[in-house]
């Protein structure tokens, strides 16, 4: 009974799922990030400062740790740098003066250094790939999990435009067009699905490691610590085991 | 040498008669299980959350321009900076889920009941300062959830007839929460609350030595003694019970580390999503959550169809546990000689404060505000029933000594 009660009590805690940012029903897709993979994330890097950073800064993020994390030759990192005056220690600034973006978009575009700790490597990974032909929103475009969407489809010409499938909900006054799936451009991008899709999730697998560089650290200390905690908790049970001979039950 | 200079110092500062007062001569019951590792824990986590709160403070900057800043800087740029931030934000979590194990343990076990008031008075006072504690130090990280979370609970005090609006003021030092409201909860957080809480374990600690550990068959060890005085079931503190905790904390660790290395944010329950978005208070989250620990206060706030008598509610709901010693009125300490109308009343309380706790953190809705109305109505139902229930209730015989 009173083991039960611990075990609902864990269960509880556990099986609370966590409170994101709704906005959509569209199912996320899985991105498959692995961070030890550091040709996908230096492949992720060089697309973030192509398409990215153009309208985006992510001012935590420092190239010279970009180097050493993903173990970069000093010619690699250079090709992430904007200049040839770019020093390691400078961060992702955007190129993008902020008075143009307040005329062009309205907004200054979000730094992007901790978004995929906000929104989760599977939903960026979903809305990088779900824009869609839009002739109604603002730049022609709309996005599955992010609807009324702000920002242009960037990736337009490499991905082609996908065609919103819609389906009615509900009827009479309640009715309305929900999206349930999209098709596939009417005309190719320069990329086919595949290069498309192995394009986003490295970038979706940088901006992960970008949240969070410790995630590095973390898995590469974790075993150690961990070894050395199983070794201390066995010696000191038997050192307990030991102490305890002696007394009576 | 070593002993001289021993009892040179012993006869300036009674160093070995602490020692045997608290650990080597301290006798305590020989049956202490699973449940009874959560004191020692938690003196444990207290001085992990100061010590490695004190290198965090070395390069966190309180003010609301560079708050949030440099706690990134501390996760990218300070060496082992990482290690630091988790430690503590993990601990925090720790800290709540032994307190309320322990607090749970004290309740099975009838912990609470005389000579053991005090223990529990003050147990109850750590857990308030505890949570003002934790409620400041949610605020320093100054990202939305930060902000818009004390934003709402500050506001909470405007319920309060009369004085509420200026009340709230006076917490926050401005018409909002801003820069000087995280000035003073920085304050708050790192020095005022942390040596209230240092006198509250003292005190705990101290009347706990003074009457000595109940155990979970609640026999009183101390009304059988041998020829030397020393009660014929309890055996030293140390070093008995020093390296049974020892093994208790290595199992701790390892559970925390699991957690530390490859779970940090905890799903979102120990380190929020959208905390790591700076704090703007223009832009309201579509969803405010406080953090899991306050989630059942939280469910039960807002279980209440007004403000104020939500407040009251969820404050009565924290503040009640200080008369719980009067209101169980049966003798017999232990769950295991108590009736089953008692082990269903208690495990239907623990069960409701989880339920309340998985509720407390969802976006309100008509099921979950009903669910949250039971629930709330079995949390305080444990306490009515506790009192008609001890009354005159039918008991199993305690023995004379532990089994």
């Amino acid at each position: 009974m009173i083991r039960l009660t611990f075990f609902l009590f864990l269960i509880g805690l556990l099986a609370a799922p966590n409170a994101k940012a709704a906005g959509s029903s569209y199912p996320l897709k899985d991105a498959e990030v692995d961070l030890g993979d550091e040709a996908s994330l230096f492949r992720g890097a060089q697309t973030f400062m192509q398409s990215c950073s153009t309208c985006h800064s992510a001012k935590m993020m420092r190239f010279g740790r970009i180097g050493e994390d993903l173990g970069l030759t000093d010619e690699q990192l250079a090709m992430l740098m904007p200049s040839e005056t770019s020093k390691p220690g400078d961060t992702i600034q955007t190129r993008m003066p902020e008075d143009y973006a307040n005329k062009t978009f309205g907004i200054v575009p979000p730094d992007l250094t901790l978004v995929a700790r906000v929104r989760g490597g599977d939903w960026l990974y979903t809305y990088l790939t779900t824009f869609y032909e839009d002739p109604d929103a603002l730049w022609g475009v709309n996005n599955a999990v992010f609807p009324g969407v702000g920002m242009p489809h960037v990736m337009a010409a490499q991905q082609g435009l996908l065609q919103p499938v819609y389906e009615t909900r509900g009827e009479g006054e309640d009715a309305r067009q929900v999206l349930v799936d999209l098709e596939s451009p009417e005309r190719p991008g320069t990329m086919s699905e595949e290069e498309f899709e192995q394009e986003m999730r490295d970038l979706t697998a940088f901006m992960v490691y970008m949240a969070e560089p410790a995630a590095l650290l973390r898995a590469h200390y974790g075993p150690y610590v961990l070894a050395f905690l199983f070794l201390f908790t066995l010696i000191m049970y038997l050192l307990k085991k030991e102490y305890w001979r002696d007394i009576k039950h | 040498m070593i002993k001289s200079l021993g009892k040179w110092v012993d006869d300036r500062l009674p160093v070995s008669h602490f020692w045997n007062a608290h650990l080597a001569k301290y006798y305590v019951p020989h049956n202490f299980n699973f449940w009874y590792y959560f004191g020692s824990l938690l003196l444990v986590v207290f001085v992990l959350q100061i010590v490695t709160g004190i290198w965090l403070t070395m390069s966190y900057k309180p003010s609301a321009e560079n708050a949030f800043a440099s706690v990134e800087y501390i996760m990218r740029d300070v060496e082992w900076g990482w290690l630091l931030r988790y430690l503590h934000s993990t601990g925090a979590s720790f800290f709540f889920i032994a307190v309320y194990l322990h607090i749970f343990r004290g309740m099975m076990y009838g912990s609470y009941k005389k000579p053991r008031e005090l223990i529990w008075i003050f147990g109850v006072l750590i857990l308030l300062v505890l949570m003002a504690e934790a409620f400041m130090g949610y605020l320093l990280p100054w990202g939305q959830m930060s902000y818009w979370g004390a934003q709402v609970i500050i506001s909470l005090f405007t319920s309060i007839p009369v004085i509420g609006p200026d009340l709230a003021q006076w917490i926050r030092g401005d018409f909002v929460v801003s820069d000087a409201t995280l000035n003073r909860f920085f304050a708050l957080h790192v020095i005022a609350l942390p040596l209230v809480l240092l006198f509250l374990i003292g005190g705990h600690i101290m009347a706990l030595h003074e009457v000595g550990s109940n155990n979970p068959d609640g026999v009183d060890i101390k009304e059988k003694k041998d020829e030397h005085g020393k009660p014929v079931d309890g055996i030293p503190f140390h070093p008995y019970y020093t390296v049974k905790d020892l093994f208790g904390l290595g199992v701790f660790m390892f559970i925390f580390a699991v957690v530390l290395f490859y779970w940090p944010d905890g799903g979102g329950l120990f380190l929020e999503h959208p905390n790591f978005t700076p704090a703007d208070p223009l832009k309201t989250p579509e969803h405010i959550a406080p953090v899991w620990y306050f989630a059942p206060h939280y469910a039960i706030l807002r279980a209440v169809p007004d403000k104020f008598l939500g407040v009251v509610a969820m404050t009565v709901a924290i503040l009640i546990l200080f008369v719980l010693p009067w209101l169980d009125r049966n003798r017999t300490r232990s769950i295991r000689y108590r009736s089953t109308a008692f082990k269903v009343n208690l495990f239907a309380f623990a069960a409701a404060f989880i339920g309340l706790g998985y509720l407390g953190t969802q976006p309100p809705t008509p099921l979950g505000t009903l669910s949250a109305q039971l629930l709330s109505a079995v949390y305080f139902g444990f306490f009515i029933a506790l009192f008609f229930i001890s009354r005159r209730e039918r008991t199993k015989p305690v023995p004379e000594r532990l089994q």
